[in-house]
């Protein structure tokens, strides 16, 4: 299966994937909860492994992930659960342990099954733009905002050849 | 700068990026520029914009390094900074690429889980 994945900006102050996955949901809602499965798919490639993977699945409870790279640099991130509603609905907050990563942001995500399809929707809320552009260049939790769209044109059009780098 | 430069870019440099890409216009200005070099008066042409307005523009864009041209500012013609440009969208490419690649090693996972479930339920018949 070829899901496409959608990243869009619905505010200056959010960032929403939405993909489908061909599975119920309450794999899906297993699989992102679940340390033993987390540890299979959440940020683990290219040689980067989770050297601390621990999830207190309660509200108020606490979760603290960090990965190891290949060259044995490390990157952490840690959260609360604020709502758990097995298995269509998880809220979260989130920080990155780097030093530019500016405030907390909190995460939702919404499971929606059908035909034994889920679809999965995860809205990043941030307390300000700046926090947003940092959720951004943390490289784990978002995606491109579709504004860029109009900028991928631009660049298909360098990449061409069509106009001079510089 | 090279393939890979975003890497190198400061968080300042980055910043100053996301705000000049922010903007509607100026993404705008891009596309334009992104088919040849154009003067102020060009670029303001299909904007419903004063030229001091469009300049005001452009200086956000230079000071974020997409762009070029212009000591003069009115007649000196823009152009964009291509190797610039690029460096910015292959970290925003790296970015949602590594959404996608988790996404597709959450698919296996899904498959495998599926698969062990059944074969539990066969089990039990």
């Amino acid at each position: 299966m070829n899901a496409t994945l959608e990243v869009t900006t619905p505010s200056d102050r959010e960032i929403a994937m939405t993909r489908v996955f061909n599975a119920p949901r309450r794999l899906v809602f297993d699989a992102w909860t679940k340390p033993e499965l987390l540890k299979r798919w959440l940020g683990v490639r290219g040689g980067w492994t989770f050297a601390v993977c621990e999830v207190d699945l309660k509200v108020g409870g606490s979760y603290r992930f960090v990965w190891r790279g290949p060259d044995g640099t490390e990157m952490g991130m840690r959260g609360v659960y604020r709502e758990i509603v097995r298995p269509e609905r998880l809220v979260n907050t989130e920080k990155f342990d780097e030093p530019w990563y500016e405030g907390e942001a909190v995460d939702t995500m919404v499971l929606v099954e059908r035909d034994g399809k889920t679809t999965c929707t995860t809205t990043v809320i941030c307390g300000s733009k700046e926090i947003r552009d940092s959720v951004l260049k943390s490289g784990m939790t978002g995606g491109v905002a579709e504004s860029y769209d109009k900028l991928d044109e631009v660049l298909a059009s360098i990449a061409d050849g069509r106009v001079s780098a510089g | 700068m090279e393939a890979g430069a975003y890497r190198e870019m400061s968080p300042d440099r980055l910043d100053a990026t996301f705000a000049a890409l922010a903007d509607r216009t100026r993404r705008g200005i891009l596309a334009r520029l992104a088919s040849g070099e154009a003067s102020v008066t060009e670029l303001a042409a299909p904007f419903a914009m004063s030229q001091p307005a469009i300049s005001k523009h452009l200086k956000v864009l230079e000071r974020a390094g997409l762009i070029s041209g212009g000591r003069d500012a009115q007649r000196r013609p823009r152009r964009i900074e291509g190797e610039s440009l690029a460096g910015v969208t292959e970290w925003l490419e790296r970015y949602r690429k590594v959404w996608e690649g988790n996404f597709e090693d959450l698919d296996n996972l899904l498959e495998e889980m599926k698969s062990k479930e059944k074969t539990r339920r066969r089990k039990k018949r």
